[in-house]
């Protein structure tokens, strides 16, 4: 295959759903994506797995599962989702109607010095969670794709993954100052509340 | 098959007296009773696994949205969980109830169950979580509450051991 070349940055794909992201449940992976949604702007809404490689989506699965009332996005990544690939399985075999899960892969583990991962080699993130059993299934290389990627995926109302490919550049660090058990504690409490708030349908 | 249908039906109560809500599984063959009453129970979300240290995550984001859970797993599951437990339920201390079925102890005829009986004990100790055996049905409901109560309370993992004694319906007689 032809590598097709890849014109987006991480944080620009963040920047561009980020007011759509306001009255929904937001979980990351670590690393580069962790400290750019940060910087781009902390909301209560949103808690980052700092470790667990792999598990962002069953967190994701699991709030999803017990609060069909809430919208729930995932910000995954190559070297996460390579980790858990039968977690693609089990996303599909349950198939929550209220999840985005999105993959941003730049074929790298970057927050460890940029080695390779497998979809660098060919490996197909978008293909195997089709394969999965994942009813949508895109890939998209351009802002205005992924924003458009986005909206149809809450629009259909049904799991979709969304692997964007971008580019292996990230912040300069990957500590900030938002201690991980604040975040857990704050984004527990905005769930207890969330419901009256939501304008998302039940599934 | 000789595990008790009744006794994993006092767990599975217990459970559900609790207030346990969700429940996540890898099939073994202790298990198989418990599993298919939390798939008959309408009120009960059951989550299928492909690998134990899903149940981890899943059961993280159950509990931030309000949703008591429990793991129930082989002792090889809760082997291949470890990396999950520590990176995901105690950096961000979540209460995690493991009911782990204790494979490879006294009385065990499979041989390739032999290995994870004998490390599961170091591995919790090693962890520091605490963890009580469910070896006699008299004490299964109240060493299943009293385990939820202190995985609240301290906000971390907790396990109880499904010993043999309790799901092997005629492993004491005929022994």
């Amino acid at each position: 295959m032809s590598p097709v070349p890849s014109s987006m940055l991480r944080i620009d794909a963040l920047r561009s759903v980020y007011d759509r992201l306001t009255d929904r449940v937001v979980i990351t992976i670590m690393g580069a994506v962790a400290a750019e949604l940060q910087a781009i702007g902390h909301r209560p809404n949103q808690f980052y797995l700092q470790h667990a490689m792999g598990l962002a989506s069953s967190m994701g699965l699991g709030v999803a599962l017990t609060r069909p009332e809430l919208s729930v996005v995932v910000f995954d990544g190559d070297g996460s989702v390579l980790m858990n690939l039968g977690g693609l399985t089990t996303l599909a075999r349950y198939r929550p109607r209220n999840l985005v899960h999105v993959v941003f892969d730049n074929e790298s583990l970057l927050s460890v010095g940029g080695f390779p991962t497998a979809t660098s080699t060919g490996s197909d993130i978008t293909a195997m969670a089709a394969a999965a059993g994942i009813p949508r299934a895109v890939t998209v290389r351009t802002v205005d794709d992924f924003v458009s990627a986005f909206d149809e995926a809450i629009a259909a109302h049904e799991l979709t993954t969304i692997v964007a490919k971008v580019d292996a550049k990230g912040p300069a660090g990957f500590v900030t100052d938002l201690a991980l058990l604040e975040n857990r504690f704050e984004f527990q409490r905005w769930l207890k509340k969330a419901g009256a708030r939501t304008t998302h349908p039940a599934s | 098959m000789p595990v008790s249908v009744n006794h994993s039906r006092l767990i599975y109560d217990a459970l559900k007296e609790c207030g346990v809500g969700l429940v996540s599984a890898l099939p073994e063959t202790w298990l198989v009773h418990l599993i298919r009453m939390a798939e008959d129970d309408p009120e009960m979300i059951l989550v299928r696994l492909a690998k134990e240290e899903e149940g981890v995550g899943i059961s993280a984001g159950a509990h931030l949205a309000g949703t008591k859970s429990a793991m129930l797993m082989q002792n090889h599951g809760f082997l291949a969980s470890v990396n999950g437990i520590v990176s995901c339920a105690q950096l961000y201390r979540i209460p995690l109830l493991m009911l782990i079925s204790h494979r490879g102890e006294f009385g065990e005829r499979d041989p390739w169950q032999t290995e994870g009986g004998g490390v599961t004990e170091h591995v919790l100790q090693a962890l520091r979580i605490p963890f009580a055996y469910l070896d006699a049905p008299g004490h299964v409901g109240h060493r299943i509450r009293k385990a939820l109560t202190l995985a609240y309370s301290s906000n971390k993992p907790v396990a109880l051991l499904l010993c043999r004694d309790l799901m092997w319906e005629d492993e004491g007689h005929r022994d």
